[in-house]
C-alpha cells in the first residue's frame, strides 16, 4: 500500500461549500493511475482487502480469505452446474418432452445437508474469530478515549493530553505500535461510526451507551480513519488519520503534547 | 383447513422456541418482548384455523378429487365498481397529512372517511353495486 | 353446516364476462377488479421504479469523481434517502406483491377476485397517496428527509432533522405500510378461502405459496415499522422521549425496532420474486417443479428464520449477543441455498426454451447467488466489523435486492404481460434489454464490492483520491448508467407492443397453472370454466394429458394402476 500525505490532499474545509479533496493536476491521469493501482496496489490472495494493520484486524482478514476460498469452491459447484445444465440441456429441439421427474429424496437431502455443514464450519469459524477481536485487555498499555461528535473526533489520552477536529484540520490519533491500546468509544449526538479501513475494524459509537474494544496495531504507517455511519450534512467529510509510531516514538510524542498546547 | 392452520402453528411454535432461546441466552427483554408478541401473530390465526377445522366438514378445496361441479352456489358477493374505496383512501390521506401541515387537513379528511365508512357499508347491504 | 352451503346463501351470481360498467377514468377510480388494481400497482410502481433510478443516475454521477460537483451535500443526503425508500417500499413491495400477486394468484388458484375487493381497493390508494407524499418532501422547505431509509435515532429527532421533509417520510411509510397490511390480509385470506374445488394447499403453484407466506410475514412485520414510526413522530412533535438518551430513552432501541421490521421486510422483499422465477423455470423447461415440498418448507424455514435475526444489522453497535444473531443468519443460508438447487435441478434435464422470462429468470439467479454467498460472509460478526456500512454491503443488497426485484421483476413482466394486455413483448428487443442489462448490473455492483473492501463507506458524496477507489467507482457509474438505458429498451418495446400489438392467443407460453386456463386478458370475474384439478399444474395436466401429473410417480415414471382422465 502506497503511503499518503493525508493532510495537504484535503485542502478545503467546510467553511468553503464543498471539499476539494483532488488537487487539480490529479485529475487527468485518475482513471488510468487508478486503473494501475487497482491492479498492482495489492497481493491477489488479499482479495482487495486490507490485510489489516491490527493483529484484531488481522485475525479478521485471515477470516475473510477463508471465506473467499470456500466461496470460490461453492461458486465452482453452484454456477458450473447451472453452466453444465445450460449447455447439455439448452440444444434439444422443439416440443420435445423430457421426463416429468418431480422430486429425488436424496438429492434433496444432499443439498439441504451440505451447506448446513458449510454454514456450521463458518458459524465455528466466526465464534472464533469474534472472540479474539472482541477480547479486552485487563491489563492494556494504554487507555484511549475517543469521543464522536458532529462532525469530528477527540482522542483523549491519559495524561490529558487531547487531540480534536478543529476548522479545516483533520484530527490525528497517534498508537504505538506492539501495544494494546483500550478504546473507550463515545458519542455526544448521534450515532457515529468509528472505522480504520487499514484495522478492518468499525464499532458504532452511540449516544448514551459506551463501548470498549483492543486495539494492538502491528504496523508502522499513517492511516485514514473516518466516520462510517451516516450522522447528518458533514458525514463524508468526518474525517481523521491514525499514525502507528514505535512504543519509544509514542512516549516522547505524548509528552511533547503535554507540555505544549492542548486542545 | 388443516394446512392453513398447520402453516400458522408452525411459525408459531417455531418463533416460541427462538423466543425461550434469546429470552435464557441474551438476557435482554426487548427484543424477547417483540418475539413472544411474534410468536403470537402466528398462535393466534392458528387458534382460529384450528376452531374452524374441528367444526367444519372439508371444503371442496381442501378434497384432493373434488370437482368444480361440487361448488354449489357463487362463491362470494363480490362488487363491480365502486367509488367509495378511493374516497376513503384520500380522506386518509388527508387526515395523514395533518400530522406534517396542522389540522385543516383532518377536517376534510375525517369528513371524508364518516361519508365514505357510512356509504360503502350501506352500498354493501344493498347488494353489492353501486 | 358446510362452506358449500354457507356458500350458497350468500349466492349473488357473478354477472357474465365481457365488457361492462364504467370506462376511462372512472373505471380506473372506481374498480375493484383484482386484475385493474393489480395493473394499476404495477405500473405505478414501475413510475416510481423509473424516478428513483433517475435518482441512483445522479448518485452515480456525483461520485464519477472523488470531489464529485453535481449535487450538494445536503441533497445528495435526500436522494439516496429517498432512492432507498422508494425502491424498498414504492417499487420492490409493491411491484411484485400489490401487481403480480394481486393479478396472478386469484387466477392461479381459481377465484373470481379478491377476498376483500373493496379493501384491495383501497390498499392500492393508500399506496399511491404514501408515494405521492414521500415524493412531497423535495417540494417543502428544508427538503426531504435526508437520514438514510432506515432513520437512525437520534438523527432523525426533531433537532438534528428539522422542517417538514421527514415528517412527509414518517406519514408516507405509514400510508404505504397500511397499504401492505390490508393487501397482505387481503391475499392470504383470498389463499385460504377462495380456492377452486381440488386446489388444495399443497396444489397451490409455489408463486401463490410465496405470496402467502410473504402476507404472513407483513402481518408480523408491518405493524412493527407502524409503532416505531409513531412512536418516531411523538418524539419530533409530542415531548416523548423513546428515543432521546437525555429523556432516559434509548436511540439503539430504534436499530432493534426498525430491524425487527426491516429484517423479514427483506424477504418480504424477496419472497415474491422467488415466487416468480419459481413459476418460470418449470414453464420454460418443460417440466414440473423440482421438490415442490421442499421449496415450500424451505420458504417458511425462511419467514421463521427471519424473525430471529434483526441484529445482525447491528453487530458493530456492540449491544446484541453476536452468536445467536450470527447461528440464525446463517441458518437462512440453507433453505436459501435449498431454493437454488430446486431451480437448478427444475432445470436439469428439461427441454430448456431460451425465451426472454427465462433469460431474465437465470439473471436473477446467477445475481441472487452472488449476493447471497456476500450475505453468507456478512452473517459472520467479525467479517461484518470490517466492511459494515461501508459499499460492501451496498453491493450485497443490491445484488439481492435490486438483483432479484429488477431481473426476476422482468422476467415475471415478460411471462405474464401476454396474460396482462393479451399481447406478446418483442423477443429480440427483450433480449437486448437482457444482455445490456445483466452485464451493466454486474458491471454497476461487482467493483462495489472491491470500493467497500477498500474502505469506502456508504453514503458520502466525496471520497479521498487515496482511497484508490476512483477507476472502481467510475466503472460502477458506467454500470449504473448502462443498466438505465437497458430501461429504455424495454420502454421502447412496451410502447411497440402497443401500437403493433402481436395477438398472444391464450396459454402463448405452454404454462402449467391455472392463470393460462382463461382468455388474454381474463374476462371479468376470471373463469367461464375450469378445468379439473388433480396435480400442481391443471392446465399442463389438460394439454399433456399423456404426462399428466398424476400419471407418474415422483422419479417421472408412469404409474400403472391409474387411468388418464
Ligand atoms: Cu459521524
Amino acid at each position: 500500500m502506497k503511503k499518503l500525505n493525508f493532510r495537504t490532499e484535503t485542502q478545503a474545509g467546510r467553511s468553503g461549500r464543498r471539499l476539494a479533496l483532488v488537487r487539480p493536476g490529479w485529475r487527468i491521469p485518475l482513471a488510468l493511475g487508478g486503473a494501475a493501482l487497482a491492479l498492482s496496489a495489492c497481493n491477489v490472495t488479499d482479495f482487495g482487502m486490507h490485510t489489516g494493520a491490527t493483529t484484531q484486524g488481522h485475525d479478521i482478514f485471515s477470516l475473510y480469505q477463508t471465506f473467499i476460498y470456500m466461496v470460490i469452491v461453492v461458486a465452482v459447484v453452484t454456477f458450473g452446474g447451472l453452466l453444465y445444465v445450460l449447455v447439455r440441456f439448452g440444444r434439444r429441439k422443439g416440443d420435445q418432452v423430457p421426463r416429468q421427474r418431480h422430486s429425488n429424496v436424496k438429492i434433496e437431502i444432499l443439498y439441504t445437508v451440505i451447506p448446513a455443514l458449510i454454514v456450521g464450519a463458518i458459524f465455528y469459524m466466526s465464534v472464533g474469530t469474534e472472540n479474539k477481536v472482541d477480547a479486552i485487555s485487563p491489563n492494556p498499555n494504554l487507555n484511549l478515549t475517543i469521543t464522536a461528535f458532529q462532525w469530528g473526533w477527540r482522542f483523549t489520552y491519559p495524561n490529558g493530553v487531547s487531540i480534536v477536529s478543529q476548522g479545516e484540520n483533520y484530527p490525528q490519533m497517534v498508537l504505538p505500535e506492539g501495544e494494546t491500546t483500550k478504546v473507550k468509544l463515545v458519542s455526544k449526538d448521534v450515532v457515529h461510526g468509528f472505522y480504520v479501513a487499514a484495522f478492518d475494524f468499525s464499532r458504532y459509537a452511540l449516544p448514551g451507551f459506551t463501548n470498549y474494544f483492543d486495539l494492538t496495531p502491528n504496523k508502522l504507517g499513517t492511516f485514514v480513519g473516518r466516520c462510517s455511519q451516516l450522522c447528518g450534512l458533514y458525514h463524508a467529510e468526518m474525517l481523521f488519520s491514525v499514525r502507528v509510531v514505535t512504543p519509544a516514538q509514542f512516549n516522547a510524542w505524548l509528552s511533547s503534547q503535554g507540555k505544549g498546547a492542548t486542545a | 383447513m388443516k394446512v392453513e392452520y398447520r402453516v400458522y402453528l408452525g411459525i408459531g411454535i417455531f418463533v416460541l422456541i427462538v423466543t425461550v432461546v434469546y429470552f435464557f441466552w441474551a438476557k435482554e427483554y426487548g427484543g424477547a418482548m417483540m418475539l413472544f408478541g411474534t410468536a403470537g401473530l402466528g398462535l393466534l390465526p392458528a387458534l382460529y384455523l384450528g376452531w374452524w377445522k374441528r367444526r367444519m366438514d372439508p371444503r371442496p378445496e381442501d378434497v384432493e378429487e373434488a370437482t368444480v361441479a361440487e361448488n354449489r352456489g357463487a362463491v362470494g358477493a363480490f362488487p363491480d365498481h365502486t367509488i367509495f374505496p378511493f374516497v376513503l383512501g384520500i380522506g386518509a390521506f388527508l387526515t395523514a397529512l395533518s400530522l406534517v401541515f396542522g389540522a385543516w387537513t383532518a377536517v376534510i379528511g375525517l369528513a371524508l372517511i364518516v361519508f365514505a365508512a357510512t356509504s360503502a357499508t350501506l352500498e354493501s347491504r344493498r347488494g353489492g353495486t353501486v | 353446516m358446510t362452506i358449500a352451503e354457507e356458500r350458497s346463501e350468500l349466492a349473488h351470481e357473478p354477472e357474465a364476462g365481457g365488457q361492462h360498467g364504467p370506462t376511462g377514468i372512472y373505471k380506473w377510480l372506481t374498480s375493484t377488479d383484482h386484475k385493474v388494481i393489480g395493473k394499476n400497482y404495477m405500473y405505478t410502481s414501475l413510475v416510481f421504479l423509473m424516478i428513483a433510478g433517475a435518482m441512483a443516475m445522479i448518485i452515480r454521477a456525483q461520485l464519477v469523481q472523488p470531489d464529485g460537483h453535481i449535487v450538494s451535500q445536503q441533497m445528495y443526503n435526500e436522494l439516496f434517502t429517498i432512492h432507498g425508500s422508494m425502491m424498498l417500499y414504492l417499487f420492490a413491495g409493491p411491484f411484485a406483491f400489490g401487481g403480480f400477486a394481486n393479478f396472478i394468484l386469484p387466477l392461479q388458484i381459481g377465484a373470481p377476485d379478491m377476498a376483500f375487493p373493496r379493501l384491495n381497493a383501497l390498499s392500492y390508494w393508500l399506496y399511491l397517496t404514501g408515494g405521492t407524499t414521500m415524493l412531497m418532501g423535495f417540494f417543502v422547505n428544508g427538503g426531504a428527509a435526508a437520514f438514510g431509509w432506515v432513520s437512525y435515532a437520534p438523527l432523525s429527532s426533531y433537532t438534528n432533522s428539522p422542517g417538514p421533509g421527514p415528517d412527509l417520510w414518517i406519514v408516507a411509510i405509514i400510508l404505504t405500510g397500511f397499504s401492505g397490511i390490508f393487501t397482505a390480509v387481503n391475499l392470504v385470506t383470498t389463499a385460504f378461502y377462495l380456492r377452486a374445488p381440488g386446489m388444495t394447499m399443497f396444489r397451490m403453484p409455489i408463486f401463490t405459496w410465496n405470496m402467502v407466506v410473504t402476507g404472513i410475514l407483513i402481518l408480523i412485520a408491518f405493524p412493527i415499522l407502524t409503532a416505531a414510526m409513531v412512536m418516531l413522530y411523538a418524539d419530533r412533535h409530542l415531548g416523548t422521549h423513546f428515543f432521546t438518551v437525555a429523556g432516559g430513552g434509548s436511540p439503539v432501541m430504534w436499530q432493534n425496532l426498525f430491524w425487527f421490521f426491516g429484517h423479514p421486510e427483506v424477504y418480504i422483499l424477496a419472497l415474491p420474486y422467488f415466487g416468480i422465477a419459481s413459476e418460470i423455470f418449470p414453464v420454460f423447461a418443460k417440466k414440473p417443479i423440482f421438490g415442490y415440498k421442499g421449496l415450500v418448507f424451505a420458504t417458511l424455514a425462511i419467514a421463521g428464520l427471519s424473525t430471529g435475526v434483526w441484529a445482525h444489522h447491528m453487530y458493530t453497535t456492540g449491544t446484541v449477543l453476536l452468536p445467536f444473531f450470527a447461528a440464525l443468519s446463517l441458518l437462512i443460508a440453507v433453505p436459501t441455498g435449498i431454493k437454488v438447487f430446486t431451480w437448478i435441478g427444475t432445470l436439469w434435464g428439461g427441454n430448456l426454451q431460451f425465451r426472454v422470462p427465462l433469460l431474465f429468470a437465470l439473471g436473477f439467479l446467477v445475481t441472487f447467488t452472488m449476493g447471497g454467498f456476500s450475505g453468507v460472509m456478512l452473517a459472520s460478526p467479525p467479517f461484518d466489523f470490517a466492511v459494515h456500512d461501508t459499499y460492501f454491503v451496498v453491493a450485497h443488497f443490491h445484488q439481492v435486492l435490486a438483483g432479484t426485484a429488477i431481473f426476476a421483476g422482468f422476467a415475471g413482466f415478460y411471462y405474464w404481460y401476454p396474460k396482462l394486455t393479451g399481447r406478446m413483448m418483442r423477443e429480440g428487443l427483450g433480449k437486448l434489454q437482457f444482455w445490456i442489462a445483466f452485464i451493466a448490473f454486474n458491471m454497476t455492483f461487482i467493483p462495489q464490492y472491491l470500493a467497500g473492501l477498500r474502505g469506502m463507506p456508504r453514503r458520502i458524496p466525496v471520497y479521498l483520491v487515496s482511497d484508490h477507489v476512483t477507476f472502481l467507482n467510475q466503472v460502477s457509474s458506467v454500470g449504473a448508467f448502462l443498466t438505465g438505458f437497458s430501461f429504455l429498451i424495454w420502454l421502447l418495446n412496451v410502447w411497440i407492443s402497443w401500437r403493433r400489438p402481436i395477438p398472444a392467443g391464450d396459454n402463448p407460453w405452454d404454462g402449467h397453472t391455472l392463470e393460462w386456463a382463461t382468455s388474454s386478458p381474463p374476462p371479468h370475474h376470471n373463469f367461464t370454466s375450469l378445468p379439473p384439478i388433480r396435480s400442481q399444474r391443471p392446465v399442463w395436466d389438460k394439454n399433456h394429458p399423456e404426462y399428466a401429473d398424476y400419471t407418474t410417480d415422483h422419479d417421472g415414471t408412469p404409474k400403472k394402476e391409474v387411468e388418464p382422465q
